[in-house]
């Protein structure tokens, strides 16, 4: 689960790390109170939303769809640019190189005081699956796409594996202090703030912390200037101030049903939807769809233990998405049994009516019986051995149609 | 032979009294596996009902093990407490008989518990942990064998390929593929999906390299992490006998969590393509499609003259 900025910083700040005052706003009239109560005469008007890349964003009209501005992170120098920038921001579509081509709408924003920037550096701290250790990435080329920076000059991006019991030890947060060339002021408050960011990362369940930049101001003081916080969702049972932090709009609504209903969905481009059981047959059966010059509208794993009305929500799911124009269910059944899976298909098809041509691949247990089941039903169901058989069927089914 | 669970292994289930725990341990029954008892912390001194045999509770891994020097554990109890469970168990394998085998199957654990545990595990030599979040081990016998996990047991039968996987229906699907052309296999493991797991690729490689059992081995990885390019270059470098290979997550799109915690392509690494890439550059033989893995299993046993 992903928060915006504004969240992450009250994060911070609540656990006494070095943050700019900031005020979060949800329309221009706000925007200005804040203005006016925050008392800095620069500050940085900053787009909320849940992808990297804003300041190299673009703006669009939401009505209109013309370009409304450049950059969705603006640094305002008196009132009225902050009039003009929260008018161009708010209620608009910021497209940025994580959104994709669709963007996403801003309604929120953060007014934050300005602060005299001396240098901008990268921190970052996530799980290392291959040492299984927390790892704090830290550069002194902040500021900029660290992934760029870790394809050009990787050994710009010093690496530290931290003990989740001992914690950011005296030695470590001087190696990152030697490595990012701190000194005095600046150095001693950047091992007080890693220290403390480590404590949160792990009191919360952070899965990321990513902090692009980090500064280091005139004053030599560290403050995190960004906030890219995200939590394991495994973990959110114990963190239900965490879960109150949720922006639904943020995420696409029928993921959200996909996941109420156990099932794990994701939308994609294609028009063949598919529906598996097992997130790595899952996969492997959009791979084989596009093998066969197909293309996948939708991962959707079912899970383990399936039954009739997940199956049902399963295709509801897939055919509100317009651009499906057919049904690929493939399902190796262990746990799970065919009959049952094919019995499933046939109650969903007849109470949502389905036209679009239906591909059905069984294999496992009981699946002799799951065939006849749906040989029987007299239902416009086409049955396939392997997982190619069933991909090449489909495609040729779309194909036809055309 | 096989790797790390004979087929008379002595098994225990953490968690036999709630309903996945028993359901499983009823299939592992059915199959033939040695179920000797289970661990339900309160609910030590009942029985269990497995269907063709009854076993007994203990409420620690301790006493479960003293009394029925059990090899293994299969963990069924729910994803908050499964972190301690492993810890409970490795602690209890190591001061009871210096080892044993840990076999989680719970999904959805915490990963910074998975991190706490699999660092407690790693400090225990003898103790082996596999999943999480995974369908388990595996080693069929002449009849029966020994079944940890919610694998179908029915589509296995003993022979000579091992099979390692991130994925369960998947690894299901590698399976049916060996038996297509007359292979059975002689362990399959399942290394789970989550970002932190125990035994990883090249501990499955390895162990099976050293099997005098094993002919080949078929090797399934997914979208996400460096493992597969990791077990690659040791491949690479250590592996004498045939690796066929697959991974899943060619269409995956970045930044999306496919399903699995751990499958995700995010700052451009975890590709599917440098993965097959990686394991090419290895001898490692990728099948396109799972329903090619028979075809290039046999390919590499004949030119290895095994068929």
């Amino acid at each position: 689960m992903n928060i915006h900025e504004y969240q992450g910083k009250a994060l911070f700040r609540e656990a006494g790390l070095p943050v700019l005052e900031g005020v979060h706003c949800k329309t221009v009239e706000e925007a200005l109170d804040a203005y006016d109560k925050l008392g800095s005469e620069i500050v940085a008007v900053k787009s909320q939303i849940h992808a990297g890349g804003r300041g190299k964003g673009r703006l669009y009209d939401s009505i209109s769809g013309s370009i409304t501005m450049e950059g969705g992170v603006k640094i305002a120098f008196n009132r009225d640019d902050v009039e003009t920038y929260s008018t161009n921001i708010l209620g608009n579509r910021l497209v940025t190189k994580q959104t994709g081509e669709a963007g996403k709408t801003v309604n929120n924003l953060y007014i934050e005081s300005g602060c005299a920037i001396a240098h901008e550096y990268y921190l970052a701290i996530l799980v290392d699956r291959e040492e299984k250790m927390p790892l704090i990435m830290a550069s002194t080329e902040g500021g900029m796409d660290i992934e760029e920076v870790a394809a050009s000059t990787p050994e710009a991006i010093h690496k530290v594996h931290v003990d989740i019991e001992a914690g950011v030890t005296s030695q470590q947060a001087y190696e990152l202090t030697i490595a990012l060339k701190l000194q005095g002021d600046a150095a001693a408050s950047f091992v007080e703030m890693i220290q403390g960011l480590f404590s949160l990362f792990v009191e919360k369940d952070c899965s990321m912390v990513e902090i692009n930049p980090l500064v280091r101001t005139d004053d030599e003081e560290m403050i995190l200037l960004d906030a890219k916080v995200g939590f394991d969702d495994n973990a959110l049972f114990r963190h239900p101030e965490i879960v109150e932090l949720r922006d639904l709009s943020e995420e696409q609504s029928t993921e959200i049903r996909a996941k109420e209903a156990g099932l794990s969905y994701v939308k994609l481009d294609g028009d063949i939807g598919c529906l598996v059981n097992g997130a790595g047959l899952a996969m492997a059966t959009m791979d084989v769809i596009k093998l066969y010059g197909g293309e996948p509208a939708n991962f959707l794993d079912v899970g383990g233990g399936a039954d009739e009305e997940q199956v049902t929500t399963a295709f509801s799911i897939i055919l509100e998405d317009p651009n499906v124009k057919g049904i690929l269910v493939n399902i190796f059944g262990g746990i799970m049994r065919c009959d049952i899976i094919a019995k499933g298909v046939i109650a969903a098809t007849e109470a949502l009516g389905l036209e679009d041509p239906l591909v059905v691949r069984l294999v496992g247990t009981n699946f002799e019986e799951g065939r006849r089941i749906l040989a029987d039903s007299g239902l416009n169901i086409h049955t396939a051995e392997t997982l190619a058989d069933g991909a090449e069927k489909i495609v040729a089914l779309i194909g036809g149609d055309e | 032979m096989a790797i790390w669970i004979e087929e008379d292994a002595k098994i225990l289930v953490q968690g036999i009294t709630g309903n996945q725990g028993t359901f499983h341990a009823t299939k592992s029954v059915e199959f033939g596996s040695n179920i000797v008892g289970g661990v339900t912390p309160g609910k030590g001194g009942q029985t269990v009902d497995l269907g063709l045999k009854k076993v007994p509770v203990w409420n620690k891994m301790t006493e479960a093990i003293e009394e029925t020097d059990a090899d293994a554990s299969a963990i069924y109890v729910p994803p908050r407490f499964a972190g301690a469970a492993i810890i409970e168990a490795a602690d209890a394998f190591n001061e009871i008989k210096g080892g044993g085998v840990i076999v989680c199957i719970t999904e959805g654990i915490p990963t910074l518990d998975m991190v706490r545990a699999t660092s407690h595990v790693r400090a225990i030599e003898g103790v082996r942990l596999i999943g999480p979040n995974c369908p388990g081990i595996i080693t069929p016998g002449e009849t029966g064998g020994a079944k940890i996990g919610i694998m179908p047991g029915h589509i296995h039968a003993k022979g000579r390929i091992g099979v390692v996987s991130k994925s369960g229906t998947l690894t299901y699907e590698a399976v049916a593929q060996t038996m297509s052309i007359d292979e059975g296999q002689t362990t399959c493991v399942g290394i789970g999906g989550d970002p932190v797991n125990g035994t990883g690729f090249i501990d499955c490689l390895s162990a099976f390299e050293a099997d005098p059992q094993t002919a080949a081995v078929v090797m399934i990885g997914e979208i996400g992490g460096s493992a597969e390019e990791e077990a690659a270059e040791w491949v690479a470098e250590n592996m004498s006998k045939p690796v066929v290979g697959f991974v899943a997550g060619m269409t995956a799109p970045p930044g999306k969590r496919m399903g699995h915690a751990g499958a995700i392509i995010s700052g451009g690494k975890g590709t599917a393509s440098e993965k097959v890439a990686a394991m090419e550059a290895a001898g490692i033989r990728c099948a396109n499609d799972p329903s090619e893995i028979g075809a290039v299993l046999l390919k590499s046993l004949q030119d290895a003259g095994l068929r």
